[in-house]
Order: structure tokens, then sequence, then C-alpha cells
């Protein structure tokens, strides 16, 4: 039975695409069959991420119109054939996709895939209710600071009141994942801890990420961190956090850049 | 600290006969919600023309509710006694009761109130078992409101008679909003951004500092709202 997941967070910038992208990639690497797709209409991101921008013909809103057939927009990854994107379009306008159509398309995902993966875009307009409408559970990414997390707030709310489960009186299964978390500022007062964002938000932690370089070197080099570089901090917590999504009970812990002797070494002599 | 007072805004809707019987309905079920309820009528989305803008007037005034001010029409085809309010300014004070105006099938609000408390329990209090997020409004207007959890920073509650919170409350609280001076508010971690009594008020800036994070009640004492620790 496939799952559609809504990965949110109302805020922009805080790790939305990144986290899609990690964790498809990161469900694909224990064996899922997994479709990531781009909601963000206009201003998409994902393919760049997925490193399949060269590859878009179709996309989401030719599908929706019924101007091309899905299995001519999906892109098979090159790296993990059980991951999949389906792009957004970038010349349309949000408006042109139809409920109807996306009704359907997310209707054909769910026999093709165990788990659909819709990018949200930013803010709460229809861009953003569209990406929730069909979901059975949501990511709810939020950073450790006062904004992000009141608009995490803002969307747990909507969750609970747009979305085709609550319709029918359902609950959207709600979990948190915190990104961009620094341990040793935290510690210090400069940063929300994780307490105090969960006493506040009181969802469920389905990951902490830890605020990495690798992160951002993955995305330029159109990889999800989890492909990129496994064993990095935040590679291995999107994993736990994807094993968690599996049902899997693994204790939530910061992991920490593990200490590589041979990159000390030559790292500090190429520098 | 200040007054302030809640006028509620009726926006009539096409077709206007089955607005006003939808109308009518609501006023004999929630008698004590309309009772001397300041109402602003907004007549922006149903455009009327300056004849069925003095008919619609006559319709609400038939009905013994207390019209104060109309919007939404040009200024010379209303008696002088409803002028419009003055732009922006006072609309942010002004209340929508979410399901009263505007019954939206699609999109029900998160926490629903009852229009009518059950028989045999005339104030009986709404029971919220979750926790109020940013952005979302609770409006029971009859009694108490009790909310098992917290009240997010950017949320509100309105009560026509106390309000609980067992949880941390970080939202604004209006307690007795129809003229209930024995209103309480009580929260069990207090972190508030306003406080409201029957209209008087105190915003964060006028709390004492050493009360954030501790169980508090407010009430009023003489027309002074006092908020103190509870042992």
């Amino acid at each position: 039975m496939a799952k559609v997941l809504v990965v949110t967070s109302g805020k922009g910038g805080v790790g939305k695409t990144t986290s899609t992208a990690a964790l498809g990639a990161a469900l694909a690497l224990n064996g899922q069959k997994v479709v990531v797709v781009d909601f963000d209409v206009g201003l998409r991101n994902l393919d760049l991420v997925m490193g399949a921008e060269r590859r878009v013909v179709y996309d989401l809103i030719n599908v929706a119109q019924g101007n091309a057939k899905l299995s001519q927009a999906l892109i098979r990854d090159k790296r993990l054939e059980n991951l999949a994107l389906l792009p957004a379009s970038q010349t349309r306008d949000k408006d042109a996709l139809s409920e109807k159509g996306l009704a359907r398309i997310i209707k054909e995902l769910r026999t093709l895939f165990d788990w659909v993966i819709c990018d949200s875009p930013a803010g709460i307009e229809r861009g953003a209710m569209m990406a929730m409408r069909h979901a059975d559970a949501a990511i709810i990414i939020t950073n450790p600071e006062v904004s992000s997390v009141r608009d995490s707030d803002r969307i747990i709310g909507l969750l609970d009141a747009k979305t085709e489960k609550a319709a029918k009186g359902e609950r959207v299964e709600k979990h948190l994942l915190i990104t961009r978390y620094d341990q040793a500022r935290a510690m210090r007062g400069e940063m929300l801890k994780k307490d105090d964002v969960l006493d506040i938000l009181s969802v469920p932690l389905l990951g902490i990420i830890p605020e990495s370089e690798q992160v951002l070197r993955a995305s330029n080099l159109g990889q999800p961190v989890t492909i990129a570089n496994p064993l990095s901090a935040p590679a291995r917590a999107y994993n736990d956090a994807a094993r968690r999504l599996m049902g899997d009970n693994l204790a939530i812990n910061v992991p920490l850049e593990r200490f590589n002797l041979l990159g000390r070494i030559f790292g500090g002599r190429a520098a | 600290m200040g007054r302030s007072y809640l006028a509620f805004v009726l926006a009539p809707e096409l077709p206007f006969v089955d607005w006003l019987v939808e109308l009518d309905r609501r006023v004999e079920n929630s008698l004590s919600f309309f009772a001397n309820r300041p109402l602003v009528l907004d007549l922006s989305s149903i455009a009327p023309t300056k004849a069925e803008t003095v008919e619609i007037i006559a319709f609400i005034e038939e009905r013994h509710l207390r019209l104060i001010a109309v919007e939404g029409v040009p200024l010379d085809w209303l008696p002088d006694r409803l002028a419009p309010l003055p732009g922006k300014v006072q609309t942010a004070g002004v209340f929508q009761p979410p399901e009263a105006e505007k019954p939206t099938r699609s999109a029900p609000p998160p926490v629903s109130w009852e229009p009518e408390p059950s028989i045999g329990s005339p104030c009986a209090a709404l029971l919220v078992n979750e926790p109020v997020r940013s952005g979302q409004s609770i409006i029971y207007p009859h009694g108490d409101v009790i909310v098992v959890g917290s009240v997010a920073s950017g949320a509100e509650i309105i009560a026509g008679g106390s309000i609980h919170v067992y949880g941390c409350l970080r939202g604004r609280a209006f307690a007795g909003t129809n003229g209930n001076t024995n209103a309480r508010i009580f929260c069990s971690k207090f972190d508030a951004e306003m406080m409201v009594i029957d209209g008087l008020y105190k915003t964060a800036d006028d709390f004492d500092l050493a009360l954030r994070g501790t169980s508090v009640q407010a009430r009023l004492d003489r027309n002074v709202m006092n908020i103190e620790q509870m042992s």
C-alpha cells in the first residue's frame, strides 16, 4: 500500500527540497520504490538537487492537463533504478495545476510506487495546499529558530484543516524533522534547543539533521546527500529518519561528523 | 491597560433570501450571542444598488440586531448613524466567527464550536483536545473554553466565559466577551501575547516578567486586570 508524504514547512529556505531528495534516495537505498514530486511550479529546484535538470521533457502540469502520459514525464534516477522524479513546470503558472488532474496523478502514482514524496513550495498559498491535499503523512521541516517554528505551527494547523484526510474527519500523520541543527550553538543558547521546538510544536520527532557543509556540497553536485556521501553525519541522520518512516524503531540522536584521520591529514596538507 | 470592543461582521451572500433565512435560524439558535452585540454589515461582496441597500438595512434592523456600521457601499447611500468604519484602522479589532458568515464545505475549521449548547447544560464548556496552532481562532461565545494543550503564538481563544489552558498560553486570550466581568483566564504556563477580560486588555509589555513560565490566573478587580501566580 503506497504512502503519500508531503514535505512542508511554511517558511522557505529551511531544507524542504534537500530533505525530499535525501529521504527519497535513502528510502530507495533501503529497497523501496520511491517517486519524488516537485510541486513548486514556476520555481522548480528538485530536478537540480536530483541532478536531472537536463533530462526534463514533460512535467507535472503536462500530465495534469492530459498533454503527456505519466510514464513520459517520470524521470528514472541514473544511480538508483527504484527512484524516480516527477518534475514541476518552470514556465507555467501555479494555477495551471487542476485539482482533478492532480487527483488522477496521485492515484496513478500510488499504484506504481511504495512512497510518493511531495515537495511543497514555501508559503501557505495554493501551491502548498495542493502539495498537502492528498497526503497520508506530513514531514514538517523546521530549523531551530523562532520564525521557522511558528510557521511550522501554522502549517500543522492547516494540515488538520485543508487536506483530503481532514475533510474525511481523519488525521494526517505528522513527523517533525529538525534540520540545520548545531548542537554547540543550541547549547550556547544561540538556537532553540530540540526540546524547546518539540514543546512548542508537540509533534513526534522523526529526526535531527545536523548543520553540515556536506549538504550544500551534495546539492551543488546534483546529488542527494544520502547518495553523495552516505557516511557523512547528515546522510546518516537522513537514513535513520527514512528507516523510522519504514517502521524501524531507532533511538534519535544527533550524528556527529566522524573523525577521519586520513581526511584530516590530507585535508590539512591541501590547505 | 485599555478597553477594546468586539463587533461582528455580517457579510450577506447571494441569494439574499437564503442568507436571510440562515441568519434567522442562527439568531434564533443563539439569542445570547446576538443580544446587544454590535454588528457591522459588509455589503462589498453582493454589490447592491442604492434601493437594495436601504431594503437590506431595513431587513436587518427589523430583526432587532444592533447595526453600528455598513461597509462596501457609497457613503451617501447610508443614513448618518451607519457611517462606514474609517479605513482599515478598526477592522483589526473586528472578529469574524469562522462559521457564522462563510459556511465553506470544503474546508471546515479545525476545531468546531457548537452553535447551541445541549439542553440541560446551558453553559457547557467547549473542550479543545489538541494544541491550538498559530493562525487558528477558537470562538465560543456561550461559555468557557478548556484547552488541553498549548495555545501557540499567533493563535487566539475568544470565549464568552472563562478560558482554561492546560499547557502553555503563548497566544491571545479573550475571556468574558459577552460582558462577563467575572470571567477569568487560567493557564498552567504563562507566556501570552495579550490577555483580555470583558474588553479590558493587557499586552505582553504590561506583564510582570516574573510571571512568565509560571501558572497564573487573570481576573478583573474593579476594572483593573490582576494577573497572579497560582500556588
